[in-house]
């Protein structure tokens, strides 16, 4: 498999703080990547230097061959790297439709409106919100806000998917119909990149996962190699038998 | 088959148009003027404010300095008149541009007081600026209405001018708000870190469309001003013009073609009759802020917002 993105010595300071210190990854086309590490270890903040929304102080990425790294957010989408928030953004004021018909017409096919109303309608039966389409955005439950960012970036007909914990206050039925979404991704060959908290979600789905502690890389590898990791567990999971049950359970 | 949207302008356009010529009533092409005015304004600032969500304050100084370049060139110069107002369009549409690229990385409040610097700072600028005349302005004889046909054809030639450019800011309006450059603009609106994250292009959407809300509110300024038959720097640049265009938006309610149209109309009426009065005429802005106050207090959507809330359905239909 060849690498989509890669991503090298990346770096940045808040001030005095290191929030993300020398980082060294790729993903691989059509990969789940999973990115994993306690409250404020810079998850968040390697997907903001990823696409643009912050520039890193060292390191580069690289997409698709092309070298990104600063590049404003608006021209990373259009190359083909689309994101979720954490905390959801919908364009409040606008119907689920429309949130989506931005997201395809700006995306990276720069599409026409006619065309961008099918591609959005198509991507939101495919989240399965098209009974919402002409919902306001506002008006949705924080469940169809969440599947309404994956619409949204979906729409930009991404090679890469950046997800921000999606999976987040979502409860069980929620989780597993989302978890759903996200293997239907990846069977249109989409590779994804996702910051998750739910251990089991994140070791069932992922190819590969890294490990994120004060900035640094602190392991990576498959799911099982990584749950087994001595320091992992001191640093981030706590209990030596995790592993296992994670394993039993996904 | 056209969309109803298109017929209705026509037919607003058409009854600006004829109503006062079928009888040659004067005063009612006077009234009908300066409604046709305040309507190309609250139009163009719609754009800014409804479209985009930058609150522009300053706005009035697009049509100051689209009068003044109207003026000079048609009295000075001695251009024809319509080339002088498109000439005029196209000058404040540049200066836009350069003023945009300035001040647009401002947001909320802090956007807004910019415009208003702008407007004073233009002002002082054209008080000083001895070819447009400085503090005393630029007069107008009656010799510049001969090229027309004498004042009293002039004065019509202009309000039919004034009728097709608020036509136009109608078409324009419409048209941005069907297009994907309007579906941008919206995503500015609601989120603009989010819009960009979706692949909308901030700066450059934003710089373009302060640009193009200049460009008709100048070829109105220069039309109103060559009718005024004088142009001087605190009547060009006031900002009580500015800030009643802003009430106007809000009583028709921002975002939408109709109802910024509608809310000009109904406040330049209003205005009408407060100002001829005899016991409103002196403070007639203290109407206009306590209609302002209740029109964000209480329907924030103004009329049009009001209508779609009150039937929902109506959303999508109306624009």
């Amino acid at each position: 498999m060849t690498a989509l993105l890669e991503v090298t010595g990346l770096s940045r300071q808040f001030g005095g703080l290191t929030a993300v210190k020398d980082v060294e990854f790729s993903v691989a086309e059509g990969e789940i990547f999973g990115l994993i590490g306690p409250n404020g270890a810079g998850k968040s903040t390697i997907f903001n230097l990823i696409n643009g929304v912050l520039a890193p102080n060292t390191g580069r990425v690289v997409f698709g061959g092309a070298d990104i790294t600063g590049w404003a957010p608006y021209r990373v989408v259009r190359q083909g790297l689309a994101r979720t928030h954490q905390i959801v953004r919908p364009l409040n004021d606008m119907t689920v439709l429309e949130n989506c018909v931005v997201g395809a017409c700006f995306g990276r096919d720069d599409m026409p409106l006619v065309r961008a109303r099918d591609m959005a309608r198509e991507i939101l039966d495919f989240v399965g919100m098209a009974d919402r389409a002409d919902t306001l955005a506002q008006h949705l439950t924080i469940a169809h806000k969440k599947r309404l960012e994956v619409a949204r970036a979906l729409c930009a007909r991404p090679r890469l998917l950046l997800l921000d914990e999606v999976l987040a206050g979502l409860n069980p039925t929620e989780v597993a119909r989302m978890i759903d979404v996200f293997k239907a991704i990846r069977g249109r060959g989409i590779a994804i990149l996702m910051i998750e908290h739910l251990m089991q979600a994140i070791m069932s789905l992922s190819d590969r996962v890294m490990v994120l502690n004060f900035g640094a890389k602190l392991a990576e590898g498959t799911p099982r190699e990584v749950a087994e990791d001595p320091a992992v567990v001191e640093a981030y999971l706590g209990d030596p038998d995790i592993a296992r049950k994670l394993m039993e359970n996904g | 088959m056209r969309h109803p949207m298109f017929w209705l302008i026509l037919a607003v356009t058409a009854l600006f148009a004829g109503l006062p010529a079928i009888g040659g009533d004067v005063g009612l092409r006077e009234t009908l003027f300066l409604a046709a005015v305040a309507i190309i304004l609250a139009s163009n600032l719609n754009l800014m404010i409804g479209y985009t969500g930058y609150v522009n304050f300053g706005n009035i100084v697009f049509f100051g300095l689209g009068g003044y370049f109207g003026v000079w060139l048609t009295v000075v110069q001695g251009w024809p008149l319509v080339v002088a107002v498109l000439a005029a369009g196209c000058a404040v549409s540049v200066v836009a541009l350069l003023f945009g690229l300035g001040i647009l990385r401002l947001r909320g409040a802090y956007f807004a007081l910019a415009t208003i610097g702008i407007n004073e700072a233009v002002q002082a600028l054209v008080s000083n600026l001895d070819v447009w005349g400085g503090s005393t302005g630029i007069y107008l004889s009656v010799a510049a209405y001969q090229a027309l046909g004498g004042a009293r054809q002039a004065l019509w030639i202009v309000y039919f001018l004034v009728v097709a450019v608020m036509a136009a800011s109608l078409f324009l309006s419409w048209r941005i708000r069907s297009s994907k450059f309007g579906l941008g603009l919206f995503a500015i609106r609601e989120d603009e870190d989010a819009a960009a994250v979706l692949g909308v292009n901030p700066a450059t959407y934003k710089a373009a469309i302060y640009s193009i809300s200049g460009f008709l509110p100048a070829a109105a300024g220069a039309l109103f001003f060559f009718k005024n038959g004088v142009i001087q720097p605190d009547q060009a640049f006031d900002l009580t013009l500015s800030t009643e265009a802003i009430v106007m938006l809000m009583l028709g309610g921002q975002g939408s073609v109709a109802g910024a149209a509608l809310g000009a109309f109904l406040y330049e009426q209003l205005r009408g009759y407060l100002l001829t009065s005899p016991l409103f005429s002196d403070f007639h802005l203290v109407v206009a802020g306590l209609l302002l106050l209740g029109i964000v207090l209480f329907v924030p959507g103004g009329l049009m917002g009001w209508l779609t809330q009150r039937w929902p359905r109506l959303r999508g239909k109306l624009e």
